[in-house]
């Protein structure tokens, strides 16, 4: 078990120093920050200070080198734009994209794998025309449009919910909505897929055969074996969402990583791109292992 | 008849297909007791196992529909029953064990927790269940049975996995236990201890047991009365000795007169000069020797068979001939090279002269090309055999002398039936004019009429080509009539070696004679003995 972490740990983090190199050289592609804080008259001798106090005349690998180093230090560099430590800035916006992630995820969750499980049961049923509708739409219609059309029909036409930004519950509601449609069609169709097949399966003539009634033969015998796939999917699922729903949380103003890494990406602010990079992949190496944790525990044959 | 305790009367069963409707049984009638034990007698697609199916509700309609007849349990007909009622008689009264015990139980809860589950469904407290679990288990023969329940069913051997099914079916004391093929993928050995353990607990409860097999052998071993069906139907029904010795129907007759070990011995003795020599062959996975030196010749025209249980190492002994894996050690001597040692572009002339023939020809032969594809695919490989002008006349050829119709080569292997498609398999190994064909359980996966039928063939082929076989089975009675000589192994390594005649009339080894007695006879009187045999000695 620990063998096993061990592994996964060094492998994410020769693929983690990969991403830092590749975004620390490539963000610097994008041009000159001072040319974007500093006026366009401003005079040599202000872009000169500008670029002494961010450290921008060192040649671009004596910058890494010191980025690195601070680093190691724990040290993540400080936000140009904001004029303080990039660190606590992204870790706020990473926690509004992660309660934002969660509801959604839980929500897709509870959803999905029971109406797969009922779809899967009867074929052609009325659930199973409900999952297929709402895959259909999942796949088919951009979320960026389904964003802005929400907006305008629930939020400016009918005037439920606000249009964007934080606060109570009521500003939850569109952002998780809209999330909520790609991943519930993925994933319910992953469900429905592997239930036929685990209720087609000889274990479930077995229980059939013992007198179980059938929702306990779907729920207890045929979904947990079922389960393994739809894992995998969902992990991937919930990982694009940590990433932060870029054109989700932009159009609804959702002050989430996503929007953060686009605002500093056009600020040329790339000490907190970095961080923000960091600090997903992070969250996204921990939910891989608590993934295959799931799969240890849903399947007694998997050992670490 | 009418305090018959289970019934099937004049019952028809309907599948609907892609084909069209598939009249899968029709107006079978059958009837058990309690105390007795019945076997359905069938080949596969007869339809054996689709009564038993019924009386269990396993039937999904559709496709599947009950299209006439009664099923009665204790005077009440199941079929008008509502699905919970029947339900509460599922598992409790009449009880069910399947084939692939492992496919059959649920690989994510312990054993323990699907035991007590068939007791707790039908209104056992859980303690009571969880006590009565450890009990059964050390009925049934499970090994500390108190933490065996927590453990999953990979974790154990196929042979405990049906003794599990079993305890699992018999924790209410049913009624009735239906068991559907409960020996058939399971070693000689093995099949014995389970059949005996089923007769044992029938006669301590009790019960009707229904037993459903394609074996004479398990017939003639547990069997009092035995229902013989063919397509669907009811051919003729008895007492499982007066149908042996004399059967009514000629079904039956070629049946019983196919079943294998009734041929003549081969004793002939080949005394040529061997043509491929095997020295201490060996075979590690890991720090597991699955062969550990194994030596053995095979003779210019000679059937030698290597039998053995699972995991005898046989099937590795073929991989590693053929470089399908490599060796961890030995030679193996062929015209003057060691194929263990050659290189891969040696080896590729030589693959030509060693073919081989699996086991199941659904999974050995690629779905998506035809038959003409498949045969003629080995020349486009090896291009020297046959300049593509007579690639066609070829397959036409070789296609007839397997016994198929030169006009099917642009089919797909799914149009044809399991022994259609294993001949096509023997014209593929024969395209590449092998001198040696290794024939990996190549008939074990047929039905026994199709079985002599490729038997034969491959005996004619033999004298036809010049051929030589490594024959790989663990089916005795068909090694008896079809080998020359046999190879014993056991884990790994060859117990015992020489010609059929002394291998089967006068083995040396414990471990052979352990294996032929467990080998069942197709004659009821003969197994009637043995079983007499066998309990004299435990009484000693």
């Amino acid at each position: 078990m620990q063998k096993f972490l061990a592994k996964r740990a060094v492998s994410s983090a020769i693929s983690l120093i990969f991403l830092i190199i590749a975004v620390f050289f490539l963000s610097r592609l994008t041009g000159d920050p001072t040319d974007l804080y500093l006026p366009v008259d401003a005079s040599q001798a202000a872009r000169d200070q500008f670029r002494e106090i961010h450290g921008l005349n060192d040649p671009l690998i004596v910058q890494f080198g010191r980025y690195v180093w601070d680093l190691v230090h724990l040290n993540f560099g400080e936000s140009i734009r904001r004029a303080e430590p990039a660190l606590p800035v992204v870790l706020q916006a990473f926690g509004w994209t992660f309660r934002l992630a969660l509801i959604t995820m839980a929500i897709v969750t509870v959803a999905a794998i029971t109406l797969g499980a009922l779809a899967a049961f009867r074929v052609g049923g009325i659930f199973d025309r409900i999952a297929t509708f709402f895959s259909l739409i999942g796949a088919s219609a951009p979320d960026f449009w389904i964003a802005i059309v929400a907006i305008v029909v629930f939020a400016v036409g009918l005037g439920w919910v606000p249009t964007s930004g934080v606060g109570g519950p009521q500003y939850w509601i569109l952002p998780v909505a809209v999330l909520f449609i790609r991943p519930f069609g993925l994933i319910l169709q992953v469900v429905r897929g592997s239930m036929i097949n685990a209720l087609g399966s000889a274990y479930v003539k077995t229980a059939r055969a013992k007198g179980v009634a059938p929702k306990k033969t779907i729920f207890v015998h045929a979904l947990r074996n079922a389960m393994l796939p739809v894992i995998t999917v969902m992990g991937d699922q919930a990982a694009a969402l940590l990433n932060g729903a870029v054109v989700v949380e932009t159009i609804f103003g959702f002050p989430g990583v996503g929007k953060l890494m686009i605002d500093s990406i056009l600020n040329r602010d790339f000490t907190v791109v970095l961080a923000a990079i960091m600090v997903t992949a992070l969250a996204i190496f921990i939910m891989n292992i608590l993934i295959d944790f799931a799969y240890a525990i849903l399947d007694p044959r998997i050992r670490y | 008849m009418a305090d018959q305790l289970l019934q099937v009367r004049n019952l028809s069963v309907t599948f609907q297909t892609a084909r069209g409707p598939v009249h899968a049984v029709q107006n079978v009638s059958w009837q058990i007791d309690r105390g007795e034990v019945l076997a359905i007698l069938g080949e596969s697609g007869s339809g054996k196992s689709v009564s038993a199916s019924a009386v269990m509700d396993l039937i999904d309609c559709p496709p599947g529909e009950i299209t006439s007849g009664e099923i009665f349990y204790e005077g009440r007909d199941l079929l008008t029953m509502s699905r919970a009622k029947r339900r509460a008689i599922n598992g409790k009264k009449i009880a069910m064990i399947f084939q692939d015990p492992l496919a059959h139980l649920n690989p994510v809860y312990t054993v323990g927790w699907q035991i007590e589950e068939t007791m707790v469904i039908h209104g056992t407290s859980a303690a009571e269940a969880k006590a009565e679990t450890i009990n059964l288990l050390r009925k049934v023969g499970i090994p500390n049975p108190e933490d065996s329940a927590q453990k999953y069913p990979h974790q154990f051997s196929g042979g405990q996995r049906q003794r599990l099914m079993i305890a699992m079916a018999l924790a209410l004391k049913p009624d009735v236990l239906i068991a559907d093929e409960p020996t058939t993928a399971l070693d000689v050995t093995v099949q014995a201890q389970i059949l005996q353990l089923l007769e044992e607990l029938q006669k301590e409860t009790g019960m009707a047991l229904l037993i459903i097999t394609h074996d004479l052998g398990v017939v003639a071993e547990i069997a009092h009365r035995v229902v013989v069906m063919n397509h669907g139907e009811i051919v003729e029904q008895g007492s499982a000795r007066e149908i042996y010795a004399n059967p009514q129907h000629p079904y039956t007759k070629r049946l019983i007169s196919c079943a294998p070990g009734q041929g003549e011995i081969h004793d002939k003795v080949s005394e040529t000069e061997p043509l491929l020599k095997v020295r201490e062959a060996k075979k590690l996975y890991g720090a597991f020797e699955a062969l550990s030196g194994t030596s053995f010749d095979l003779h210019e025209g000679e059937t030698l068979a290597i039998v053995g249980e699972s995991g005898s190492g046989k099937s590795t002994t073929a991989r590693i001939l053929l470089r399908l894996e490599e060796s961890s050690g030995g030679t193996a001597l062929y015209k003057g090279k060691d194929l263990f040692a050659i290189t891969p572009k040696e080896m590729f002339a030589i693959r030509r002269d060693i073919q081989m023939v699996f086991q199941d020809p659904t999974q050995s032969l690629n779905p998506r090309m035809t038959v003409y594809e498949l045969i003629s695919e080995a020349w486009a490989i090896h291009p020297e055999i046959l300049p593509k002008a007579q690639w066609k006349a070829r397959v036409a050829t070789l296609l007839e002398q397997v016994g198929l119709q030169s006009e099917h080569v642009h089919r797909y292997p799914h149009q044809f039936s399991g022994g259609q498609r294993q001949r096509i398999a023997i014209a593929r190994a024969l395209a590449l004019e092998p001198r040696i064909i290794v024939c990996d359980e190549a008939v074990s996966a047929l039905d026994v009429q199709v079985q002599g039928q490729v038997i034969a063939l491959l005996d004619r082929l033999k004298a036809e080509y010049g051929l030589s076989y490594i024959f790989i089975a663990h089916d005795l009675p068909v090694v008896r009539d079809f080998a020359d000589r046999v190879i014993v192994m056991q884990g790994g390594r060859i117990v015992e070696q020489g010609p059929v005649r002394q291998i089967f009339d006068f083995p040396r080894e414990t471990y052979t004679r352990n294996l032929l007695a467990a080998s069942l006879d197709p004659d009821p009187e003969v197994q009637a003995r043995r079983r007499a045999e066998r309990r004299a000695k435990e009484a000693v």
